[in-house]
């Protein structure tokens, strides 16, 4: 089995480190990184927990290899808030809008919407509901997330059971 | 769930590449997007001593038009096929299949050539593929071949590409103007693989139909040509076209199979509406009339 060396900007940090081959990217981001906002559910690509942003992309980190995020700049859910606390505002729209309850699934889902954000100034709705069938959440039932979605967009909340 | 340990290699040429793939031996997997085989290694269905990490080879990503055809680079991602406008004018119908795989954040590490390489039946862009008439050239140190797509899927996850052999291009012919492009599936939730899907281009010539290439996808053990509605298509006027007839002899060339989403009876009795429904509503005679 090979080992490799690779370095990684992670939040605007340099890491540099030894990696065996088979490392997954999400379990270095936990595990050597110290990143422990990267959430791994399902470990094969279902769920979205693990959900990170690797040159303005949001992927899974569970179906890449440490090795192969080498020269690449990744964002995890500790890079967004500002220095002094204030939170992106994709983290305050789900917090406005009760959009987590246990909070596995939401930094995943604050990733994706976080990186359709970066590459585009005001995606629709319809965009971001559609980039969020790549998540699951066993808590919310989606609703307060779809609220935070409509928040995002600017377009006005439903009805209160909504 | 970890995979097991195997030697990675990140070669910068196809050459690299498959001399790599040529030493091993079988032993050897390709690694692309990763959006299939990051799940086998991590599930321990597929156990390879050596990965074999195309993504750094430049020459493997681009994009050219020209000699009457399109030809696309298998690590193109899916979600730069959706964006990629010259593409999405010459072969619409792929780029509304590309929609359809999986997720936003799969479709942005999975490739176009993972998905025709690995020959998933109920996948969309491989039956796109063979609907459009495409080829597919393959490499090894022992020279290229170019095979069309109807000759390369044998089962599910069965094709034609050796042990040594890397899919280095996937070349799709030119559509003449007048051509309508159809593509439809049933699935249970956006992102899963189809219960059922359709997809194909018809092209319509002086009051006639001068060209048609049909495939199913979800509709038996790999993407099928509806080879029977394909001629029954040809220099017929598309206003006088019996879409059910057409669609029963389309859903002759399938081979469905009961599973725990959906029966093959299902899937007969819903493809066969779905193709009608397609070819009646995308010929655009129909439309007029
Ligand atoms: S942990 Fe990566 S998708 Fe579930
Ligand atoms: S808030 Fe608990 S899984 Fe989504």
């Amino acid at each position: 089995m090979s080992s490799h060396s690779i370095q990684i900007r992670i939040n605007g940090r340099v890491h540099q480190a030894t990696v065996e081959s088979r490392l997954l990217l999400s379990d270095f981001l936990r595990d050597e990184a110290g990143y422990t906002g990267v959430h791994v559910g399902c470990e094969h690509g279902v769920c979205g927990a693990c959900t990170v942003i690797v040159d303005g992309q949001a992927v899974r980190s569970c179906l890449m290899l440490a090795v192969q995020a080498d020269g690449c700049s990744i964002t995890t859910v500790e890079g967004l808030a500002a220095a002094d606390g204030t939170l992106h505002p994709v983290q305050q729209a789900l917090r406005d809008t009760h959009g987590l309850q246990c909070g596995f699934c939401t930094p995943g889902i604050v990733m994706t919407l976080a990186a359709l954000r970066e590459a585009q100034a005001a995606p629709s709705e319809e965009r971001m509901l559609a980039a969020l069938s790549g998540h699951l959440c066993r808590c919310t039932g989606y609703q307060g997330i779809r609220r935070a979605v409509r928040q995002l967009a600017g377009t006005p909340a439903e009805s209160a059971h909504e | 769930m970890k995979p097991a340990a195997f030697d990675y290699y990140a070669p910068s040429s196809i050459e690299e590449a498959c001399r790599l793939l040529s030493e091993a031996g079988g032993g050897a997997t390709v690694l692309a997007g990763g959006q299939t085989l990051m799940p086998l290694l991590a599930l321990r269905m597929s156990q390879p001593f050596i990965v074999v990490d195309i993504t750094r080879i430049a020459a493997l990503k681009t994009v050219t038009r020209g000699d009457g055809c399109t030809r696309i680079g298998p690590t193109l991602r899916q979600n730069e096929l959706i964006a990629h406008a010259e593409i999405g004018r010459a072969l619409p119908s792929l780029v509304t299949a590309a929609r359809h795989v999986g997720h936003h954040q799969t479709r942005n590490r999975g490739t176009v050539g993972g998905s025709i390489a690995l020959g998933e039946p109920a996948a969309e862009l491989p039956a796109t593929a063979l609907a459009l008439g495409a080829s597919v050239e393959l490499r090894s140190l022992r020279g290229t071949r170019r095979v069309p797509l109807q000759d390369f899927y044998f089962g599910p996850y069965a094709t034609a590409l050796e042990p040594d052999e890397l899919l280095v291009g996937i070349e799709f012919p030119d559509w003449p103007a007048g051509t309508s492009w159809l593509f439809r599936e049933i699935a249970q939730r956006p992102g899963d693989f189809a219960l059922v899907g359709f997809s194909g281009a018809v092209t319509v010539q002086d009051g006639r139909i001068s060209r048609a290439g049909l495939a199913w996808f979800g509709m038996g053990p790999t993407p099928i040509r509806a080879r029977q509605a394909e001629a029954a298509l040809l220099n017929q006027n598309p206003e006088q076209i019996d879409a059910q007839a057409i669609a029963q002899l389309a859903i002759a060339d399938t081979a469905p199979f009961d599973d725990h989403h959906a029966s093959a009876e299902y899937r007969r009795t819903v493809g066969r509406r779905l193709c009608a429904k397609l070819l009646s509503e995308t010929l655009p005679a129909r439309q007029a009339a």
